[in-house]
Parts: structure tokens; C-alpha cells; sequence
């Protein structure tokens, strides 16, 4: 259970978990729920898959899922910063839209509503072989994962510096707790929000373009839940980038355990529940209490 | 996350004046409307008439008595899961665990079936509507009491628990309770005692020329009775009452001496009863098993039906019948026309999207001035 094979895999299923959980921070922070990540998840990786599909540069793909993550999420900013309607509604709604709209445009485009047609992946990361041993050494560290694994850890570091470093983080992080103090002291909430909110649209934008890239095509509601466990993990996480990581990690883990279970002594459904049951314990506060911004879910 | 009653700004612009109601009501209206045009625009867009494309989804809901009773067929489910989610909402809960709740509820409904073979019909379908109910109910309690005991959000655990359900009742329909000698993940058939008879030859009765083969159940009539029940418990009795005043301001409630903990408990029990009984159209009206995955996002849409119904237990039944409607026309479009069926999803997200920010438009107008003194109020507050 504890093979390298397992945990390479593990951290391979994080990595689109870790994205997107880092995106609902971002949200949740500003004082925004975003129950959207699972839509944002599907959005990013169909538009991932339809720019590679007719560009056949994967990169161009990574960055049609970001924009359509966060044109997605800007729906989301709309409704709930701008009309102040219900952030969980509006969450609801764009997850509907997003596996309907995926459906349709795949039908439209490929006149399949299921799959879409395979794509080149993404190259490795590789120095060239020319400059010697250590090139080749580096190689082994950077060339093992697909770039996007390395892209989501370098993300975490930077969420962790943003949030707690600077002074748009502390802003943010403001806006989450106290908005009317925010707004006292002249900083726009609406805007602080709409940030948080569009920088979580990128983020599981981008989460979604590793999904769809690393199995090559979109396949219909391939988001399968990541952005619900996505949400769970930052929970788990305490609302902390390192936290949710981790925590995403360990529910990554628990896939890839999953997988390997297929047709074993212990019934993979079990493994499955891991993550949601975990939450479920967390939030009780048997380990610790995990407590969200004060002013989150509250429009301004 | 927010307070109990923090959601209850959606019910709050009804306590208003004749003309504010009538605004009220047309809002759901105007944003089927207008999800309707965006509908057809995106079927121009794609070189399709979308006139012939209405005129396709409507005849199929319309065009036939086959086609009605699909309608009422397609309804039933999400009249049950509406209701959920409006019951919840008037105590101030987002109940978006329906489709873990009717997983249980139609598990539960399933095994019970398979334990009592030789009964009689008159005992046996009783039972099994109970067993439904209190499948869902069981669910939906364990949020409830989390929320009550603990103030651990409902959302979360719900949206935990839906795949908890999934998971559990995977396992339980896989490795225990499979159908001998078969490959698909799905119990035996339940005893025909427990089977919902079919409306056609009571129809037929009446003649109403409603086929044999239509799928449309005595389940559909629960549903009815579920939605007055529904009414019946918030509006003339007790428990409603202190289900709504809790809704409506969970710190007066308490003061009025009403017991807040119980009350939530209350409400999340009864909401997931109601969902727990789509198992009477799902189990005993049309598949008489468990098949392991066999809703499609039923709860879901549940909570599409409760906003378009504005949390009332006659606007879920109006709005699941309009969503019948649309997923009975949906396949008719899919075989006549060019369009793909998957617009009718992106039809129904848009609705929702348009009703929800409909509702907030129109609550600020009804609330007129008191919004433009809001900012100075929160700053009060927050002193």
C-alpha cells in the first residue's frame, strides 16, 4: 500500500485537487463560498481540450482553461458580489450550467456528447541531455511528473506568501472577516471580493486543465466530484494553503489506494469515503476545530 | 458560512402588499421567459430554428396523452426533492443532500422489499412508504443534529454525505445485496405486493386514452399528498410555525421560548423524509429494485425546483412540473431535431441563475428605502 507507485500516483490525483482547493481559498477568504469549483473544474477542462484540439499546443491549452475558468467564475462574482444573491445558489446553478454547456459544445464540436477525440499531452520538463550528468540528474527531478504537478506545488508556496506576506493578502483575508472594516478604511470590498473570486476561477481553471491533459481528452462530467472533495480539503486544511495541500494529498492518496484496491480483500467504497467522512470528523472538531472567515457566505 | 436565516431573504419579500406579491410571482415567470430566449439564441447560434426547436419540445410534452403522462411521470421525482429542499429553507437550512437522502431512502425501500416477500399488498406498501421516509429521514438527521449540536454548517456535511450515500449504497448493492448470477450492480426485484400500480388502466377507465406502456404511477399521487402535507405541517401546525419563526429570526424564536436545536432537527428529519419518498416512484413505481448510480442529479435539481417554486410547497409542484415538461420535450428534440438534449440543461442552469438574481432584484425593490439606509445599519452592527 505504501509502494512509490502509489504515492507517485497519489501525488499525480492531488495535483488537480490542489488547485482547485487553493481557488476556493482565494474565495473563501474574500468572505465568498464557492461551491463552483466542481463547474469551473469541467469548464477548464473542456476549453483545455478544445485549444490543444485545434492549436495542438498543450500550453495554449493551460491557458484557454484559466480564462475559462475564470469567465466561469466571473458568473459566480456577478451573482453573488454585484446582485448579492445566494453564494451557495449561485454555486449550484453554475455546476448545472457547466455540465450541461460542456455536453453541448462537446456535441457541437466533436458530434459526440460523451468524449471528446485524444490530444497530445504536455512534454516534460528536460534540460538537454548535451550538458552533461548534472543536466542529467536534474532531469530525473523535473522530467518525473508532468510540469503542471510542479506548477500546483510552486502554487501553494506562492497562495501561502500572498495570503500572509502581502498587502493585498491582508486585504483579503480582511474582507473574509470584517468587510465594513475593510470598507472604512477605504479599500473596495466588491473589488477585494471580485479578485478573490476571478484568482479562484484561475486556479481551478487550471486544475481542470491537468485533469483533462494529463488523461489527454475530455470525457463528459469528467470533474467526477474534485471540486466538492477540492472544497472538503481546504476545509480539512483550515482554510490554509499548506493545510489544504496536504490535505489534498491525503485524499489523493486515498484515490490512488482506491484504484489499486479494484477486486481486493477491502471494498474500494470504503477508501472512497475517506475524504468525505474525514471532513465530517474534522469539522466536528475531534481534531481540532477548523473555523471558517467570519463573514463568509455573507454578502456586502 | 451563513447563519440560519441569512437564506431567508428569499422568503422575505412575500410578507408584502398585493402588488408586491404579484411582482413576486411574475419574477420566476419572467426568468423562464428569458431562459427560454437565451435557449433559443444559442440554437440560432448553431443554425437550428428555434422555433421549430420549441415547437419540437413542446409537442413531445403536449402532443399526446403519452406525452402528459411523461410529463407527470418526470415531475414525480422532483416534486419529492423540491420539497426537501423547500421545507429545509423555511427553518433556514440549505438541505442540498436530497440525492444522498433518496439514495438511502430508496435503498432502504429496496431491502426492506426483499425482507418481507409473502406480504400482502395492503401491509406491504405502507411499509415501504415509511421505509422511504425514514430511509431519507435518517440522512438528513445527522447534518441536522450536527448543525444543532456542534453549529457545523449543514452544506458541508450534506454535500459529504451525498457521497457518503453513493459510496455506502455502492457497497452494499456490489458486494451484499447483488442479484444473483448478474453482472449489473443492482438488487433482486422487489415482490410484486410492494410494486406502485400504474395510472394507465385507471385512465383508460376514464377513457383517457393513456398507453399501457407509459411509466406513470400511483407515486405521482403521493407526491400530490406530499405537497399538501407539506403545507399542512408549515402552516397548521405547531411545529410549522416554529419551523418558520426560526427561519425567519432564529434569535426571536428562541426568546419566544421555542427550542431552536429541536426545532432544526426537526425540520432536516422531515426534509429528508420527503426526499427519502422519490424511492416510491423510483423503487415501487418504475424499477422495483436498487440499481447502483440510478439518479441522475435528482436531488439536485430538487433545488433548482424549490428556488423556482419560491420554498412553497405549490410552486415546487407548478415548477417540477415545468422542469417534466422540459426533460420530457428533451428527448423528443433529441431524435427530430439537430439539437443536442443537453440544452435543455443549460436551459434549466440558466434558469435558476435568472430566478435567483430575479428574486434579489425584486426584494430590493419591495424593501425600496430601507436599502439605501443598509450600509449605515451594518456599520451599527458592527461597532
Amino acid at each position: 500500500m505504501f509502494e512509490l507507485v502509489v504515492l507517485d500516483s497519489a501525488l499525480r490525483m492531488a495535483t488537480p485537487l490542489i488547485l482547485a482547493s487553493l481557488g476556493g481559498l482565494f474565495s473563501e477568504r474574500s468572505g465568498v463560498v464557492n461551491i463552483a469549483l466542481e463547474g469551473i473544474l469541467l469548464t477548464g477542462a473542456f476549453a483545455s481540450i478544445l485549444a490543444t484540439y485545434f492549436t495542438g499546443d498543450p500550453w495554449v491549452g493551460v491557458a484557454a482553461g484559466i480564462f475559462a475558468g475564470m469567465l466561469v467564475s466571473l458568473i459566480h462574482a456577478a451573482v453573488t458580489v454585484i446582485f448579492k444573491a445566494d453564494q451557495i445558489v449561485s454555486g449550484v446553478a453554475i455546476n448545472l450550467l457547466a455540465a450541461g454547456a460542456t455536453q453541448f459544445l462537446t456535441w457541437i464540436t466533436w458530434g459526440s456528447s460523451s468524449n471528446s477525440p485524444t490530444v497530445g499531452g504536455m512534454a516534460r520538463w528536460s534540460l538537454p541531455e548535451t550538458w552533461g550528468p548534472v543536466a542529467r540528474g536534474i532531469n530525473v527531478v523535473i522530467g518525473h511528473y508532468p510540469p503542471l504537478v510542479y506548477v500546483a506545488l510552486a502554487a501553494v508556496a506562492a497562495a501561502h506568501v500572498v495570503l500572509w506576506h502581502t498587502p493585498f493578502g491582508l486585504r483579503l483575508r480582511a474582507t473574509g472577516e470584517h468587510p465594513s472594516a475593510v470598507d472604512a478604511l477605504g479599500v473596495s470590498v466588491r473589488k477585494m471580493r471580485f479578485a478573490g473570486i476571478l484568482l479562484s476561477g484561475a486556479l481551478a481553471g487550471l486544475g481542470g486543465a491537468f485533469l483533462a491533459l494529463n488523461t489527454h481528452q475530455f470525457v463528459k462530467n469528467m470533474s467526477a466530484g474534485r471540486g466538492y472533495i477540492a472544497l472538503a480539503a481546504m476545509i480539512f486544511g483550515k482554510w490554509n494553503p499548506v493545510g489544504a495541500a496536504l490535505a489534498c494529498l491525503l485524499f489523493g492518496y486515498a484515490e490512488a489506494v482506491q484504484m489499486g484496491l479494484q477486486g481486493q480483500q477491502v471494498p474500494s467504497q470504503f477508501v472512497q469515503m475517506i475524504p468525505y467522512v474525514l471532513t465530517m470528523v474534522a469539522l466536528v472538531g475531534v481534531i481540532g476545530r477548523a473555523r471558517p472567515p467570519a463573514a463568509l457566505g455573507k454578502p456586502y | 458560512m451563513s447563519p440560519p436565516g441569512a437564506l431567508g431573504t428569499i422568503t422575505r419579500a412575500r410578507k408584502s402588499d398585493g402588488a408586491g406579491k404579484l411582482v413576486s410571482l411574475l419574477s420566476p415567470l419572467v426568468a423562464v421567459l428569458a431562459a427560454f430566449l437565451v435557449g433559443g439564441l444559442v440554437v440560432a447560434a448553431i443554425g437550428e430554428s428555434p422555433l421549430r426547436f420549441y415547437s419540437v419540445l413542446f409537442r413531445g410534452a403536449f402532443g399526446s396523452v403519452d406525452g402528459i403522462g411523461l410529463v407527470l411521470f418526470n415531475a414525480t421525482p422532483l416534486i419529492f426533492a423540491g420539497l426537501a429542499v423547500a421545507f429545509a429553507f423555511r427553518s433556514g437550512l440549505f438541505n442540498i443532500g436530497g440525492e444522498g437522502q433518496l439514495y438511502i431512502g430508496s435503498f432502504v425501500c429496496a431491502w426492506a422489499a426483499l425482507k418481507m416477500p409473502g406480504a400482502p399488498a395492503v401491509l406491504l406498501i405502507p411499509v415501504l412508504i415509511l421505509a422511504s421516509a425514514a430511509g431519507g429521514a435518517l440522512w438528513a438527521a445527522i447534518p441536522g443534529y450536527l448543525k444543532a449540536r456542534f453549529g457545523v454548517h449543514e452544506v458541508i456535511n450534506t454535500i459529504m454525505m451525498n457521497f457518503i450515500a453513493v459510496a455506502l449504497t455502492g457497497y452494499l448493492v456490489v458486494e451484499i445485496f447483488k442479484e444473483p448470477g448478474q453482472m449489473t450492480p443492482q438488487t433482486a426485484v422487489i415482490p410484486v405486493a410492494g410494486e406502485l400500480p400504474r395510472l394507465a388502466g385507471f385512465f383508460q377507465s376514464i377513457a383517457v386514452p393513456l398507453p399501457n406502456a407509459n411509466p406513470l404511477n400511483a407515486s405521482f399521487l403521493i407526491a400530490l399528498v406530499a405537497v399538501w402535507l407539506a403545507w399542512f405541517i408549515l402552516y397548521r401546525t405547531t411545529l410549522g410555525y416554529e419551523i418558520r419563526a426560526v427561519g425567519h429570526n432564529t434569535s426571536a424564536a428562541e426568546y419566544a421560548g421555542i427550542n431552536v436545536r429541536r426545532t432544526l432537527v426537526m425540520a432536516m428529519l422531515l426534509s429528508g423524509a420527503f426526499a427519502g419518498l422519490v424511492a416510491t416512484n423510483e423503487i415501487m413505481g418504475f424499477r422495483h429494485r436498487f440499481l447502483d448510480n440510478f439518479s441522475s442529479g435528482i436531488g439536485f435539481m430538487g433545488i433548482a425546483v424549490a428556488l423556482l417554486g419560491r420554498n412553497s410547497p405549490l410552486g415546487v409542484l407548478f415548477a417540477a412540473l415545468l422542469f417534466g415538461v422540459l426533460n420530457t420535450g428533451a428527448l423528443e428534440v433529441d431524435i427530430f431535431t439537430d439539437v443536442p438534449r443537453e440544452l435543455i440543461l443549460v436551459v434549466q442552469a440558466v434558469t435558476i441563475i435568472l430566478v435567483v438574481v430575479g428574486n434579489e432584484i425584486v426584494r430590493r425593490r419591495l424593501a425600496g428605502g430601507a436599502q439605501k439606509r443598509r450600509p449605515s445599519k451594518e456599520g451599527l452592527e458592527a461597532s
